[in-house]
């Protein structure tokens, strides 16, 4: 009782110190325990500025912010120019955290990590390869006992940046996933069932004999998962891990386009971890109000220094400093 | 409508006080908002959709394929889903609710009575994410373990009952939505028994029907629109089911014979992917919206034209 009343008192204190800038967004929801975590601890430094995030989705955001009616958008997928030519201010990519998807199972009796190339991958999710005993699997997991069972595929049924990253990974190391079903946030499933969201995707997959899925590294990791790891463009076989999703970002740094649109899945590095990608803030180039400009293009910086050290803790793979100082320059040209 | 024509009589009175004549506008006004409503939602729809429209033409009600990389979309295998599932609930819960009506309202004491019909209520009240919930839990591991296996091994032969049994499929969701329908058909099934006069009983009994010849041939035909009605609310309520259907059906956009395969509703798909849709993709999510109004429509329509084909064979006789 005494806690809550202190906790009222503090609200009550808080809304006396009303801030003056409101700065409000939309987008992703893979970044958005970060983001949450960033936009509060930025307003405890700067009470003079709140920012508010809808987590409702990477199009959402894109569409939001095409219609003018928030002032920054958030998206797992950097945008198609189709995209650009439809905003009314030209807008600017940021990259501010990388996140990994992990292939997560279910078979009973295994217990050391099961270990995938892509050709496995891609042969399991386009329905190729059909039991788990199959000869590709058993070669690269030679000391595994595979049953003799069906593999029941599990995929996300909602539109997402986790399904985009994982079937723009497929499609970059399998012809035939390419042209059969390519990479956006759902795409014509060739086989298996769906579940709503990580959790629905992690909970079919547990309750599933045989079932495999994929899910977010944040999401396998916070709730100790098992995962397996997957080969690498070097021939390497990577576990998902903040290091190695980062190791990723630095091998695709150096051939960083100017725009920030890249996709690293699959990137160069012998430590780098396969499935990787980036998350994007889309900034306006321009803002009518100076003052709204100023207040997000400090809390840019902010985040680009001091907030980048928590990200690890929440496991989020943090930006390379490569990045980090390409995006600075960047900074400088928002007006 | 009933509220103009119920209001009409005091306010053709002569001399009739301005206050009548007042309350008869807003009354109208409120009966107004609601076409106003249903008129601004179609109208939405058909804007929202305008892009699909255009591209797939009536193509969209018979394609099958529903890919969003290559923005080909069809309604077919979502309008199966819906349409399968809600019938086989429907079958499952219109004749479980009908006898436990009859029995709260012909057989079952007071006391029984009420405190049953206060359960069923409460029933009623549950949000459906907490039946999906359950049915996740309890149902679907019951069905992949048990039931389905068994249904395959006796029944195997007929198309059926063929494929791999994952416990998310048409049957279990179909389970689950006569199991939330049910409520619906016992309550107001059970509303329109207790409206029949207790002279039609008595004149039963006292020609020498036993009690359930005068239920079953006197007081259920007598209640017979009431319990049409009961069963098209549940049809309403099964076919716009969103949370518990998406989480057991398994939605893989795919038409198959077997009630163990996964399937798909519109229902479901909306829900899924309506946020990270744009442009095309957004518009034939908008279009699905607007054939689910359209089958509800017209499954209102049919129900609309058996009550007045009922009515009019009941007047007759009369």
């Amino acid at each position: 009782m005494k806690r809550s009343l202190a906790v009222f008192a503090g609200l009550l204190a808080g809304a006396s110190m009303a801030p003056a800038q409101h700065i409000n967004g939309a987008g992703a929801t893979f970044p958005n325990p970060i983001y949450t975590k960033w936009f509060e601890e930025y307003h405890a430094r700067n009470p003079v500025i709140a920012i508010n995030y809808q987590s409702k989705g990477s199009g959402f955001g894109i569409a939001q912010l095409t219609a003018g009616t928030v002032d920054f958008g958030a998206s797992d997928m950097p945008m198609t120019d189709v995209q650009i030519a439809a905003l009314p201010v030209k807008a600017f990519h940021f990259p501010t955290v990388l996140g990994g998807v992990v292939p997560t199972y279910n078979l009973a009796g295994v217990t050391q990590p099961l270990k995938f190339s892509p050709e496995t991958l891609a042969g399991i999710f386009l329905g190729t390869i059909t039991k788990w005993n199959d000869a590709k699997l058993m070669k690269d997991n030679a000391s595994v006992k595979f049953p003799n069972a069906e593999i029941v595929v599990i995929h996300r049924s909602d539109g997402s940046g986790t399904t985009f990253v994982f079937t723009d990974y497929l499609s970059k190391v399998s012809p035939d996933w390419k042209s059969k079903v390519g990479a956006s946030t759902s795409v014509s499933w060739p086989a298996g069932l769906g579940g709503a969201g990580n959790e629905g995707v992690a909970g079919l997959v547990k309750q599933t004999p045989n079932a495999i899925g994929y899910v977010e590294l944040i999401y396998a990791a916070n709730n100790k998962m098992a995962y397996g790891s997957v080969k690498n463009a070097d021939g390497a076989f990577v576990t998902a891990s903040t290091a190695s999703v980062s190791e990723a970002a630095a091998g695709a740094a150096r051939d960083m386009p100017a725009d920030f649109r890249v996709s690293i899945t699959n990137a160069p590095g012998k430590g780098a971890y396969p499935i990787s990608s980036f998350t994007w803030l889309l900034i306006p180039g321009k803002f009518a109000d100076a003052a709204k400009g100023k207040a997000i293009k400090g809390f840019l910086q902010w985040m680009l220094a001091d907030g980048q050290k928590e990200a690890a803790a929440m496991y989020y793979a943090p930006l390379p400093k490569e990045v980090v100082a390409m995006e600075l320059k960047q900074l400088a040209a928002i007006q | 409508m009933g509220t103009v024509a119920a209001v009409r009589p005091s306010a053709a009175g002569r001399g009739a006080p301005t206050g009548d004549a007042i309350a008869r506008w807003v009354a109208l006004a409120f009966a107004a908002s609601i076409l106003v409503l249903a008129l601004l939602l179609i109208l939405q729809l058909w804007a929202g959709s305008a892009d699909a429209r255009h591209k797939f033409g009536w193509g969209f009600l018979t394609s099958s394929k529903w890919n969003p990389v290559t923005e080909e979309f069809g309604a077919l295998p979502f309008l199966y889903g819906t349409v399968v599932t809600s019938f086989l609930a429907l079958l499952i819960s219109t004749p479980l609710g009908l006898g436990a009506a009859i029995f709260l309202s012909e057989l079952a004491p007071a006391r029984l009575s009420s405190a049953l019909t206060f359960l069923i209520e409460l029933l009623a009240a549950i949000p459906s994410v907490i039946y999906g919930l359950l049915a996740i839990f309890a149902l679907v591991p019951l069905m992949r373990t048990t039931i389905e296996p068994f249904l395959k091994s006796h029944f195997g032969r007929l198309p059926l009952f063929k494929g791999v049994v994952f416990g998310l499929d048409y049957l279990t969701a179909s389970l689950v939505l006569s199991v939330m329908t049910i409520p619906f058909v016992i309550s107001v099934s059970r509303e329109a028994l207790l409206a029949v006069p207790r002279e039609q009983r008595e004149a039963a009994l006292a020609l020498g029907a036993t009690r359930w010849e005068s239920t079953w041939q006197v007081v259920v035909p007598h209640a017979k629109l009431g319990i049409l009605g009961a069963i098209f609310l549940s049809l309403a309520r099964a076919l716009g089911e969103t949370m518990a259907v998406t989480m057991v059906i398994g939605n893989s956009p795919s038409i198959r014979a077997s009630l163990l395969a996964p399937g798909y509703t519109i229902a479901a798909v909306i829900a899924n992917e309506f946020s990270e849709a744009t442009g095309v993709y957004r518009g034939a999510l908008v279009e699905l919206g607007l054939v689910l109004f359209c089958l509800t429509i017209l499954i209102n329509a049919l129900a609309r034209l058996m009550i007045v084909a009922t009515t009019r064979k009941g007047s007759k006789r009369a």
